[in-house]
């Protein structure tokens, strides 16, 4: 059953191969047998079993729409009534959340079935799920290397068969760069489409949440329930949500795609290089019209996201004071000292890290130089976007330099490890979708294809992705030892 | 750009953010090679570019003045470290 995909589960709900308790209770098996990859930080059996009679009967009486019965998990990012929300933080290590995120309920309208919570960077920052209190992640295809991150639990769950798909969310590359470490595909939606209510904030006007799935069609399936407009989303844009099956199987003659300079230079590992290079002929031979293009100021990109992010990150995360709600630190002397060691004694390094950038970026005196000036060049980083995506229907590129790193590897040095997020972050900075399919393999180790496309262009590029993986399988490889 | 031990310790006290002294050096190496990153962005005359907050350079949403959420007080403090009599508490902060 756990090699199916969405539409074929959907199927066998139907036919009646199988119930969704069944179902439900195969992938609950395979998440205790597969404990040690530890993508996981919160499985909901009891919740989940039955949730899934109920899903049962749906199916039987006629009212079960299309995700009624499919086994799903949530990233720990989003906020879920009853059931304990860490967002990989020790800080919210006794939090259970009071409501839904507006995408957990919309799942649980559906009739989706929720296993559990996935594990993740500790607030979602980080690029290789080391930062999360649970303990990093195992990429599936090699133990010993890191999923990606910060949706880490996501990536390596699907990739696994732990889950027919999950959520992510995405602020410099937090759904693509782990799904393409993990051989998935991932897709960050427009900034807006996706609803930010109850999905814990890192830096809001980046972060948008996204569908993790294994194939193109299963994220289509996915966004169509998790987007749309939401009056508690004071950014969530006003846009009717298209079926985005209807276009999968659209022809790509003509597609015009702008391939950056900037993105094939130095820094691309030759191999990864390679790879994507068949890739792109594979969309020449469907239709593609190849172009270099140029995007001068995507290399400022990384040097604004570390104002930005950590900017807003400072900002948000100060409501994390040990007053109302998770860690407070013990016999605190006085209010400051309260503030202080709760904080101190929650966050981690990478967190603390930011928040002690963010804050300087924003006091007096260095406002203007780094903040101001890091909107300026969002500015302009955001216009070659529109430049380019003027003259090609989409950019294509790499998602990640290489392939998996090893656990342990990029840890100690920070500064390397955000620099390994050059070719995602100009995308949120943007606000513009792009995904990231399975292209191929370097040594045993996935290998990811980004595709960017305009602002709420999501059925376009889904579209893309799906006519690729009609005439490649790279997306139905499966690890050794979860096949 | 670098920063010292000493600014480290005036950024922390701003955030209200406890850190340990054995890790100052270190987050003051860190942020100086952020800083170092971002002096990059120097390169680029930005003098008459419009700072960029939002993707959507959206106006905030306004909505009419009614009641929308129902009282949750129970709930809420459910979760919270410390309550009494419906009060969240904290040490004393009046002498």
């Amino acid at each position: 059953m756990h090699t199916k995909t969405l539409s074929e589960l959907a199927q066998g709900l139907r036919s009646g191969e199988f119930s969704s308790v069944e179902l439900t209770q195969t992938f609950l098996n395979r998440i205790r047998q597969h404990q040690h990859l530890n993508a996981y930080i919160t499985v909901t059996e009891e919740l989940a079993l039955q949730n899934a009679k109920a899903a049962d009967v749906r199916l039987a009486n006629g009212t079960a729409e299309l995700l009624t019965g499919i086994p799903i998990a949530q990233k720990d990012i989003f906020c879920t009534l009853d059931v304990k929300t860490t967002c990989g933080s020790k800080v919210l290590d006794n939090f259970i959340a009071p409501y839904n995120a507006t995408v957990v309920e919309k799942f649980n309208q559906a009739g989706a079935i929720m296993l559990g919570k996935l594990n993740m960077d500790e607030f979602a920052m980080g690029s290789s799920n080391e930062t999360s209190y649970y303990g990093v992640v195992k990429n599936p295809w090699n133990i010993n290397t890191v999923p990606g991150g910060s949706s880490g639990g996501s990536a390596a769950a699907v990739a696994a068969r732990l889950a027919v798909c999950a959520t992510g969310t995405d602020t410099g590359g937090s759904i693509r760069q782990p799904a393409a470490l993990c051989g998935i595909t991932g897709l960050k939606p427009t900034y807006g489409r996706v609803s930010r209510y109850g999905m814990i904030a890192y830096a809001s006007s980046l972060d948008q949440g996204g569908p993790m799935a294994r194939s193109a069609e299963d994220a289509a399936i996915m966004l169509r329930t998790m987007a749309g407009f939401d009056e508690k989303d004071s950014t969530s844009v006003n846009l009717p949500v298209p079926d985005y099956r209807v276009g999968l199987n659209n022809s790509l003659a003509g597609l015009k795609i702008g391939l950056p300079k900037e993105f094939f230079g130095d820094g691309l590992n030759s191999d990864v290089a390679a790879t994507l290079e068949t890739a792109i002929n594979e969309y020449r031979k469907l239709g593609g019209e190849i172009k270099e293009i140029s995007m001068p100021n995507l290399k400022l990109a990384i040097p604004a996201y570390y104002v930005i992010a950590p900017a807003e990150c400072s900002a948000n995360l100060s409501r994390f004071d040990g007053v109302r709600y998770g860690y407070r630190c013990e016999n605190p002397v006085d209010l400051t000292d309260l503030y202080t060691r709760s904080r101190g004694e929650g966050f981690g390094k990478e967190v603390k890290r930011r928040i002690l950038m963010g804050t300087y970026a924003l006091s007096a005196g260095y406002y203007d130089a780094y903040y101001i000036k890091a909107q300026k060049v969002r500015r302009l980083i955001s216009e070659d976007f529109k430049n380019a995506l003027a003259e090609v229907d989409v950019i294509m590129g790499p998602v990640t330099p290489s392939t998996a790193f090893g656990i342990g590897e990029k840890i100690g040095n920070p500064i390397e490890m955000y620099l390994s997020d050059i070719y995602t972050i100009a995308i949120n900075l943007a606000g513009v979708p792009a995904m990231s399919i399975p292209a191929g393999f370097v040594a045993g180790m996935p290998v990811g294809l980004q595709i960017i496309g305009n602002y709420f262009a999501e059925d376009r590029l889904l579209n893309i992705a799906h006519q690729y993986q009609q005439v490649t399988d790279w997306h139905q490889h499966t690890p050794k030892g979860f096949e | 750009m670098s920063l010292t031990a000493d600014d480290v310790n005036k950024i922390a006290h701003l955030a209200r953010l406890g850190i340990d002294k054995q890790d100052v050096e270190s987050y003051a190496k860190d942020l100086s090679g952020m800083l170092d990153l971002m002096t990059r962005m120097n390169e680029l005359n930005t003098g008459n570019v419009e700072p960029m907050a939002h993707p959507m350079d959206q106006a905030q949403r306004l909505r009419a003045d009614v009641v929308t959420e129902s009282n949750n007080r129970e709930k809420f403090q459910a979760i919270a470290p410390q309550i009494e009599a419906g009060l969240y508490l904290v040490p004393k902060v009046i002498e």
